[in-house]
Formats: C-alpha cells, structure tokens, sequence
C-alpha cells in the first residue's frame, strides 16, 4: 500500500489522540506539559502534510508561529510550575486548587 | 512495498511508540527522554514531507529547548533527597469516555476523499529559501509579534520563576 495523505493524517490523530489521553489521565504538571507538546507537535505534522500535498509552502510558515508559542508556553508554563513548587511542594494538579472557588 | 513506505512505517512506529511511553510511564524521567524519541520521530516525518527546514528547526528548537527545559523542570520539582519521581493515575473512566468521542469524531475525518490525494512532483529542492522569504514578506507583522510573544514569555518566565526578594 503507498502512503498518501490519510495516512500522515491518521499517524497525527493518533498522535493527538495520545496526548488528549495523557493530560486527562496524568496527574502531574510535567507530564501535562509533554502531552501539550505532543497535540502541539500532531497539529504540526497536518500542517505540514497538507502543505506537501497542496504544493503550498504557506502551511510550514504557519508551523513556524505554532512552534514559537509553544516555546513561549514552555518557558512560562514551566517557571508557573517551579513557582507552584516552591509554594505549595508538589505539582499534582489535584492539589493545586487555589484557583478554585 | 517501496522503500519510501518502509520508512514512513519506521518513523510512524517511532513515534507512535514512545508517545505511548510518554503518556502510559510511571517515570517521569523515562517519559521525558522518550519525547526526545517521539520528536526526532516527527522530524523524520517531516524530511518525508520534503519540510527539510523545518525538520532541523524542530530538533533544534523541540529537542534542543524544550525537552533540555523539561528536564529542568523534573529535576527541579522533585526532592532528589527522598526520590518520589513516580507519578500515578487516575480517573481513567471519564478519560476514557472524552477521548473515545474525540478518537471518534477525528476518525470521521478519515471518510473524506482524501485518498485521491497525491504527492506532487519535487519542483523545489530546498525550502529554506522560500520560508525566508514569505517570513520577509507577507508574513512579517505575524513574525515581529512573535518575536515580541517570545520577549515577553522570556523576561515573564524569569520574573515568575524568581525567588522573592
């Protein structure tokens, strides 16, 4: 069977599909964090097999601006965690609740 | 079976695979490190896709950055004295039921005609070039105010991840 576009369309929705799992069922921040990644990096990988398949080089600009937010949310997403570490010394998210009313 | 598919199979394998680790392993370590696997995985994906730029820039920028930087954040938020970098989990059911849907309405996607699809005959050799100049041209005002995200993510990182004075 040749690989055409289903193919890298399917390998990113299980790739998705993974990550969605992991920030439901994972309990700590880090972990979330890499599951993000993860959808982050499936998202990517359509962007780009449509641009292959589109002859269209716009859809790897776009990739370009979704990998710099996820550094920016790296970057703060994980001084957040350090700064709820030093505070409150754990990063299960079950704990951290004083955002809750 | 052409040597093209082979490889797509080895990368999608790659990936797949320790994407699994990184969701389903109790060490957080050992999740870390195998996101360093899931991302090379996808960047050989990418070079199958003739994004030859972007697949350097996600090594350099995923495994050079991110992954060094959550790294830091494991080893930093687990007291190395008494190890507990361990990490459970828990409401699989309700996890279960949303990603079921959400499995669900993706593979919906798949009964679309994209099949017809092909791959389009090589006419560049390397993207580099073009990417830079669309980023120079008429994707510059999103490429400034990324740079300006990125600032501001910087000195907002430092300032919340600071000791208080």
């Amino acid at each position: 069977m040749p690989v055409t576009l289903d193919y890298y369309l399917l390998l990113s929705a299980v790739l998705f599909t993974i990550g969605v799992v992991g920030v439901l069922t994972r309990r700590n921040a880090i972990v979330v964090f890499m599951c993000i990644e993860l959808m982050l990096n499936s998202v990517n990988l359509t962007l780009v097999a449509f641009s292959a398949y589109l002859g269209d080089i716009t859809g790897q600009v776009l990739v370009f601006f979704v990998m710099a937010v996820a550094a920016a949310e790296a970057a703060v997403g994980l001084a957040i965690v350090i700064s709820l570490f030093r505070n409150k010394q754990t990063v299960n998210i079950d704990k951290i609740n004083i955002l809750k009313w | 079976m052409e040597l093209f598919d082979i490889v797509f199979y080895v990368f999608a394998l790659i990936t797949l695979g320790s994407a699994c680790v990184v969701v389903f392993s109790k060490n957080i370590v050992h999740a870390a490190f195998s996101l360093l696997f899931t991302f090379f995985g996808v960047a050989g994906i990418y070079v199958l896709l003739r994004a030859d730029f972007l697949a350097v820039t996600q090594i350099l920028i995923y495994v050079g950055g991110i992954l060094v930087l959550m790294l830091f954040g494991v080893m930093l938020t687990n007291k190395v004295i008494n190890v507990k970098i361990k990490t459970g989990t828990m409401q699989a059911w309700p996890a279960g039921i949303a990603v079921s849907i959400l499995a669900g309405l993706l593979a919906g996607v798949f009964y679309s005609n994209w099949k017809d699809a092909q791959l389009p005959a090589s006419t560049v050799d390397a993207t580099t070039h073009l990417l830079g100049e669309m980023l120079m041209t008429s994707y510059l005002l999103p490429f400034e105010i990324a740079s300006v995200v990125l600032l501001v993510a910087l000195i907002g990182a430092a300032l919340i991840a600071r000791r208080n004075r």
